[in-house]
């Protein structure tokens, strides 16, 4: 039978959408394309050559920027989430209690204010406390981006928390366990999923992160964001092409690894 | 109704022991240092950046006027200033309504789609949105550049002569943004047309009205909320933009974000940084107010209407 009348149709719109899915992607995708260029040119075409991988894995520079980038990450989403994860389990399931919207208005905050801002605000106290103990390590660094990655981690946790069954852990002091032993084997287990992904979330974040860092990083702490940033005021090579598409390739795998932690719980 | 002494006052003590450690460290990296900004923004600026501990309004006075060099009494407008902050709200209105006339058709797009493939076409807009907002502004650099690839097609096919300047110009920034933020409006926009309920639709076309007119009055209205959230998650990030300014305007295309930075370079002066940043984080709370009235608005409607 012949559908007369689509009501879902629109004239144009269909075109519309996907002109922006083309608009979406062609510049990552003229990115990537050229980072695998035989020449120098980001428009030209001379051939398939992996020369500027090559030369990115050779640099040093780019070496310890992005070690120093993974190990931040991964320090600042795994501080992040050992600290959310109590605080969503004190926030989510409970009787409202007073405070608790200032709970939520600190932990979301870093979300609210514009990056620059915070970035300014922590140079002021960075250098504040530099002059007064001298440390120049990178514990300014790990703070930062702490802090920030906090709501990112506590999202998804308090998302998984809320879909959990209370009657589970009912179930367990039931059975006599005691608060302690509810949380270690039915609570727990049953977060994996959530802190998982809030792990990742936050690792992404702080990975991607690139005005606070600029901020309150000291000389010789340059992250590869940073690093990347300075760089482009340069005459640029296709060596910058295979470093960003290094990059998205591992945000690519962290963000469908997300999707797919999250997705289970449907 | 007055307050009863709370019978459960000692059993909420262990949620802020719980919280404590997540509290601090937001406290120390995060929300205190702002109230510092504040204070500073009331200090006199230091001879090497930095501050002197003298209070002083000078920070703020220098936000909107400045003083003659010779003779300090003659006040006029910062102009220099001033056009920093029109072109940041400017751009980021415009910025806002590119995104949400690509975005609207976009969303409808996907939420039309049959529902085992929206996931795939939502995945591919979230996946931008998750991946580095500084690549994809290279990306936009890259192809909007002199030589870009953008003008070595256009040479191509003979459209233009010689070389587009695109970079380093309002245009460019605008195009950075309006990519950069796009995913920001689609997903709210899908959220609110998900629960679109599509019997109204046909209820409309029933009683004869034409697609326009559907459009109009039946869908626009219903997904509201949608436009109105992705229109502040737009902008919020637009007003506030550091990094897409500073790789697509250049060093004399400044936004508020790349204004309040240089401050704390080579402007050392740091109360007027601060003060410039209080007032980046006054316009973003008049744009909160303004987005959870409209919200409020619209949840009393319903209840009465």
């Amino acid at each position: 039978m012949a559908r007369a009348y689509d009501v879902r149709r629109l004239p144009g719109f269909g075109a519309i959408a996907l002109l922006t899915f083309v608009l979406l992607y062609l510049p990552i995708l003229v990115l990537v394309v050229f980072s695998f260029n035989a020449g120098s040119s980001q428009s030209e075409w001379d051939g398939f050559s992996l020369q500027w991988y090559a030369a990115a894995f050779a640099n040093q520079q780019v070496q310890d920027v992005s070690i120093r980038s993974l190990w931040l990450a991964a320090v600042a989403a795994g501080v992040a989430t050992a600290l959310a994860v109590p605080a969503a389990l004190a926030t989510t399931r409970v009787s409202r209690f007073p405070g608790q919207t200032m709970i939520y208005a600190l932990i979301n905050q870093p979300l609210m204010v514009p990056e620059i801002v915070t970035g300014i605000a922590l140079l002021i106290c960075v250098a504040w406390v530099k002059v007064n103990t001298g440390y120049t390590g990178m514990g300014y660094l790990v703070a930062a981006h702490t802090a920030f990655c906090i709501p990112f981690a506590y999202l998804p946790i308090r998302a998984r928390l809320e879909t959990l069954d209370p009657t589970l852990e009912r179930a367990a002091s039931d059975l006599y366990a005691s608060p302690v032993q509810a949380f270690r084997f039915i609570t727990l287990p049953l977060l994996v999923p959530g802190i998982a992904a809030g792990f990742m979330l936050g690792f992404v974040i702080s990975l991607d992160t690139v005005v606070i860092t600029e901020f309150v990083k000291s000389a010789g702490q340059d992250t590869l964001p940073t690093y990347m940033l300075g760089q482009l005021r340069r005459i640029i090579t296709p060596e910058m092409n295979a470093i960003a598409t290094l990059f998205l390739a591992l945000s690519l795998v962290f963000v469908t690894a997300f999707f797919l932690i999250t997705r289970k719980r449907g | 109704m007055a307050r009863a002494p709370d019978p459960d006052r000692d059993r909420h003590g262990w949620k802020w022991l719980l919280s404590a450690p997540a509290l601090v460290v937001l406290v120390l990296a995060a929300s205190g240092p702002l109230l510092i900004v504040a204070v500073y923004s009331f200090l006199s600026p230091g001879n090497m950046g930095g501050v002197a501990w003298e209070p002083s309004l000078e920070g703020w006075f220098k936000v909107f006027f400045s003083r003659d060099i010779f003779d300090p009494e003659n006040v006029s407008w910062n102009t220099a200033n001033l056009t920093v902050f029109w072109r940041t709200v400017w751009l980021s209105i415009q910025t806002t309504l590119i995104c949400a006339v690509l975005g609207f058709p976009t969303a409808w797009f996907i939420a039309t789609r049959p529902p085992h493939r929206r996931a795939l076409w939502l995945f591919l807009i979230t996946i931008p949105f998750w991946t580095n907002l500084l690549i994809r502004t290279f990306a936009i650099q890259e192809l909007i550049r002199g030589t870009g690839m953008l003008n070595t097609v256009l040479l191509a096919l003979h459209v233009i002569d010689e070389p587009l300047q695109l970079l380093y110009s309002n245009f460019a920034i605008l195009l950075g943004m309006a990519y950069v933020f796009l995913p920001l409006m689609v997903l709210p926009l899908y959220a609110a047309m998900d629960k679109l309920d599509f019997r109204l639709v046909e209820a409309g076309y029933d009683l004869y009205a034409s697609r326009w007119r559907v459009l109009w009055h039946v869908i626009l209205p219903l997904v509201k909320p949608g436009f109105v959230a992705g229109s502040i998650l737009v902008f919020i990030p637009s007003i506030g933009a550091y990094v897409t300014p500073r790789v697509l305007g250049g060093g004399r295309t400044m936004m508020l974000g790349n204004l309040i930075a240089l401050q704390f370079g080579q402007g050392r002066n740091w109360p007027l940084g601060a003060a410039l940043a209080m007032l980046l984080l006054i316009l973003v709370t008049v744009a909160l107010v303004v987005y959870l009235r409209a919200v409020n608005a619209e949840d009393e409607e319903k209840r009465h209407g």
